[in-house]
């Protein structure tokens, strides 16, 4: 096993067991920062898999902003700090099921699909930030624009949402 | 590196991500899930970015879109979670029941509309 395949499997290991860690946790505010475990692992991910760029984005927005905005929210709703026992439904077996039956479906339809199948690191191309400017602002522009748009009306969305009733 | 292993790891996190969207009560915790949900597409998308190695790199650029679309979205649900708590009191998604269906007899307009 070569060195990249043994750090992804321990990114993986970690991902997926603080994701695991995420949903099961009974103390709000640890499961925001669990999630910051899993996103940093999965940025990790992605500089495994030649996409430079896409992690420190991810570490920015995901690990700096989203998660900051999580928190900021379950302070503001006056989350209790301590550990909670009814954070969960009393429907675990359930959506443990389906939880279930979705990672069987998936997991057994991608390695049916390309268990033969080898990524070729060595010859991958790095999506550097200069890789990525050029190919976001020449053949991905007019997403890109759409994209702003879409920023600008869930800015416009949140701002009118959280105005209150001041004015009718 | 197998494609299947990170094609795996992106379904192991879609279904832990299932399960938090199911399981929890809490809204905030719930849209963990989701972000969870997210992240588990990004890896796909990465991960075949990686194998394809197409010249316009378009796992890559939708991973960064589905990226600034997760913010956008977490900005609006947590405005809306906010709101939820000015208005409710709290902000379990169980108990926010005011659009459910109920059993009462349906009105004469509904019962002409049908």
């Amino acid at each position: 096993m070569s060195i990249v395949n043994a750090i992804f499997v321990l990114l993986a290991l970690v991902a997926v067991g603080s994701a695991l860690l995420v949903v099961t946790t009974r103390n709000m505010v640890h499961a925001a920062l669990w999630l910051v475990v899993t996103l940093g692992a999965i940025a990790g991910v992605y500089l495994l898999l030649a996409a430079e760029f896409l992690a420190w984005v991810q570490v920015l927005i995901y690990v700096g902003a989203v998660v900051v905005l999580l928190l900021f929210a379950l302070m503001l709703t006056r989350a209790p700090t301590g550990p909670q026992p009814d954070l969960n439904r009393g429907r675990i077996i359930p959506a443990a099921f389906v939880a279930g039956l979705v990672a069987v479906l998936l997991v057994t339809t991608v390695v049916a699909g390309f268990s033969d199948v080898r990524l070729d690191l060595q010859q991958s191309v790095v999506g550097s930030a200069t890789l990525t400017g050029s190919t976001v602002f020449q053949t991905w522009v007019l997403p890109f624009e759409v994209l702003s748009v879409l920023l600008l009306a869930a800015l416009i969305g949140a701002i009118v949402l959280s105005r209150g009733d001041d004015r009718r | 590196m197998p494609l299947w292993w990170p094609l795996v790891l992106a379904s192991l996190l879609f279904a832990i991500g299932v399960y938090g969207v199911l399981v929890r009560r809490n809204a905030v915790l719930v849209l963990m899930g989701v972000e969870l949900m997210l992240n588990a597409v990004n890896i796909n998308l990465v991960a075949f970015d990686a194998y394809f190695r197409e010249v316009l790199h378009g796992g890559q650029t939708l991973a960064l879109f589905v990226i600034v679309i997760a913010a956008a979205e977490i900005g609006l649900a947590l405005a809306i979670v906010l709101r939820v708590f000015r208005t409710h009191g709290h902000i379990e998604v169980d108990a926010l029941r005011e659009l459910a269906d109920r059993d009462e007899a349906p009105t004469p307009e509904r019962q002409d509309a049908r």
